[in-house]
């Protein structure tokens, strides 16, 4: 075991896999020679060489569209997109070939890529580098979504999701790349994709996040738990496909549910959860399911994103309404 | 080609009568098609756009999944395993870094497979065919871009769609070199790309071919080309038939001869009167089918989303 934060854990993922083995490659803008702007492939190139480290021309669209005839041809890649609101000059790839070759060809063929990309918004930073736009991706079929939460997350769900079938848009919480430091195995090890993790149990009300809104929901669980409120606390880790089951199990035993995300909130994941639960847990339900989420505008530039991000205070708040109801 | 062209002809016929859905023909490409896929051997790939009839048959794809294809079944692009042929990508232009990306893997591992791909004269005004050709002659991958120059993208005229006075020009700006042929020339294709693979087999980079050549019938079968294009126009060029030009040419070396002529057609009739019947009545897929391709294994949501879709249509999927 030793501490790590999030970038070096998922450092330490990548090494790892690639030390296993010799098809997975990374390429993307700035990851070799330069360790990624974050980086977190800070090494990479001098231990396996420019031939599976490779600094690609400025062009996110053919980062993943080369990295899904790699992997058509027996590669694993895992590509970095540089900020989140930059994969959207990528989805026509993502959407038409990566998420559907599986498909097109009835099974032949498979795209076992990993798309990395930090997301989320909190690091003062320009436009275009705070979006947390998963649910574009959640609503493709054929996709797997991955948003770790803590170092420890990150490691076991990026190595689960290199060594997974199919391709896996893997979601980075920027602010929480050295928010914390955790201990960390060292060796490899997974965490399956498709199941969500308690983190920690109570009886009153269900939380369900994500990413960087875990360490708000702590506070605001903290606070609520002060006062009384047992609070049941759900990281969700795949969004898509999603473990439902969880969460419906978790809102039978409470009766109550607030769901937080730092997305836009109309037909935001949280939609998708109020209506599992509705669809599976609504004779169990004491309280309207709550959302806590981004308003529906554009993400504000950091004097005004005060405004706009998800507070422990407004987690706390959803918590006491959805309780006390 | 002749095979090619019967098929053809037969799938454009099976559209008019309902039995096919909308085709996008390849009369008068298939030399242009056909020329640059002779030039490959077993271990290289072919990356199609939608209109490779030719170059699919002839590196194995059979020819009833692909009429099953076009009848609107995905299982048309099951082919056999070994056949290192892409399904077909309809979204123009796409299909160019998956080929950049494919020939990569093959000289990481130091194989000497290449990677050939088709694209149109209006998939070179995309972003897929700039950057991946911007990135194939950054890697110097072994990839062989062959761009079926057939003068219009639906409508459009060649002419509105680049201000370039080739194709085969900006192949300068990403650093290799681009070739001009004569798209209905089938040898003089098979020689460019002879030369294309070899250089891409030297460890030397990509090559782009423009093969000029023209669409004889319309876009697609929901297409009417005389809307935007003259008789005359298509006169001169149907006097320009790859088939007829190739039987010409091997007439006058004494290689060919009517009998021989007649026998193709002949033949390659049955086999597509076959090949239809295959495909023609193949089962539409289950609902399971539709269900099982998306994941390697289906989630949870997906299973149950399949039984009840089963279970309210009263039946264990299919129709």
């Amino acid at each position: 075991m030793a501490q790590m934060n999030m970038v070096q854990a998922i450092n330490s993922a990548l090494r790892a896999e690639m030390e296993r083995d010799a098809s997975i490659v990374v390429l993307g803008e700035d990851v070799g020679v330069d360790g990624g702007v974050f980086r977190v492939t800070e090494g990479l190139i001098e231990r396996f060489g420019p031939g599976r480290v490779i600094d690609t021309p400025l062009s996110e669209a053919c980062i993943v569209g080369v990295s899904i005839g790699m992997a058509l041809n027996g590669l694993r890649p895992v590509a970095e997109i540089q900020f989140m609101g930059f994969s959207y000059l990528a989805l026509d790839q993502v959407i038409n070939h990566a998420a559907r070759i599986r498909n097109r060809s009835r099974g032949r063929l498979h795209v076992p890529i990993v798309v990395r990309m930090p997301y989320g918004g909190g690091i003062k930073a320009l436009e275009h580098h705070s979006e947390s736009t998963e649910a574009l991706y959640t609503q493709v079929p054929g996709l797997k979504v991955v948003a770790p939460s803590t170092p420890r997350e990150a490691k076991g769900l990026l190595t689960s999701s290199i060594r997974d079938q199919d391709p896996v848009i893997f979601l980075e919480p920027t602010r929480s790349y050295r928010l914390l430091r955790e201990e960390v195995e060292e060796d490899e090890f997974t965490i399956p994709l498709g199941r969500s993790r308690t983190v920690r149990e109570g009886d009153d009300v269900t939380v369900v996040g994500w990413g960087a809104m875990m360490p708000l929901i702590e506070e605001a669980t903290r606070r609520a738990d002060g006062e009384g409120v047992s609070v049941e606390v759900i990281d969700l880790r795949t969004l898509s496909p999603m473990d439902s089951a969880s969460i419906v199990a978790s809102v039978k035993k409470t009766g109550r549910a607030v769901v937080v995300h730092e997305a836009p909130k109309t037909c935001g994941l949280g939609a998708e959860i109020v209506a599992r639960i509705n669809e599976k847990a609504l004779l169990s339900l004491e309280a309207p399911v709550e959302r806590v989420a981004a308003p529906d505008v554009t993400v504000p530039l950091p004097k005004g994103e005060h405004h706009y991000y998800p507070s422990p205070d407004r987690i706390y708040r959803a918590i006491r309404r959805a309780a006390e109801f | 080609m002749v095979l090619a062209r019967t098929a053809d002809t037969k799938a454009v016929t099976l559209q008019r009568q309902g039995r096919m859905g909308a085709y996008p023909p390849s009369r008068g490409q298939e030399a242009s098609q056909l020329g640059p896929a002779l030039a490959l051997t077993d271990g290289d790939w072919v990356i199609p756009g939608f209109r490779e009839l030719t170059a699919l048959i002839w590196r194995g794809a059979p020819l009833w999944r692909l009429f099953l294809f076009w009848s609107g079944n995905e299982e048309g692009s099951l082919y056999p395993d070994g056949v290192n042929v892409t399904p077909s990508v309809i979204p123009v232009g796409d299909q160019i870094p998956h080929a950049v990306g494919v020939s990569y893997a093959s000289k990481l591992r130091g194989e000497d497979a290449v990677a050939l791909v088709y694209i149109g004269d209006g998939g070179t005004s995309q972003g897929g065919f700039h950057e991946g050709l911007n990135m194939a002659g950054v890697l110097k991958t072994p990839t062989i871009v062959v761009c079926q120059n057939n003068q219009y993208a639906i409508s459009v005229p060649r002419s509105q769609q680049t201000a370039s006075r080739t194709i085969a020009q900006k192949a300068v700006a990403y650093g290799f070199p681009g070739i001009l042929v004569d798209g209905n020339d089938v040898l003089a294709l098979y020689v460019a790309a002879k030369a294309a693979v070899e250089r891409a087999r030297r460890g030397e980079g990509p090559t782009l071919i423009e093969s000029y050549t023209y669409r004889l019938g319309d876009h697609t079968t929901s297409d009417d080309a005389s809307r935007y294009r003259g008789e005359e126009e298509l006169r001169k060029w149907e006097a320009k038939d790859p088939l007829k030009r190739f039987r010409l040419y091997l007439e006058a070396k004494g290689l060919w001869d009517q009998g021989q002529e007649d026998e193709a057609w002949k033949e390659a009739e049955k086999t597509v009167e076959e090949e239809v019947e295959r495909a023609l009545s193949h089962p539409a897929p289950s609902a399971e089918d539709v269900f099982r391709f998306t994941y390697e294994t289906m989630p949870p949501e997906l299973a149950e989303q399949l039984e009840t879709l089963k279970r309210e249509s009263g039946e264990g999927g299919g129709d």
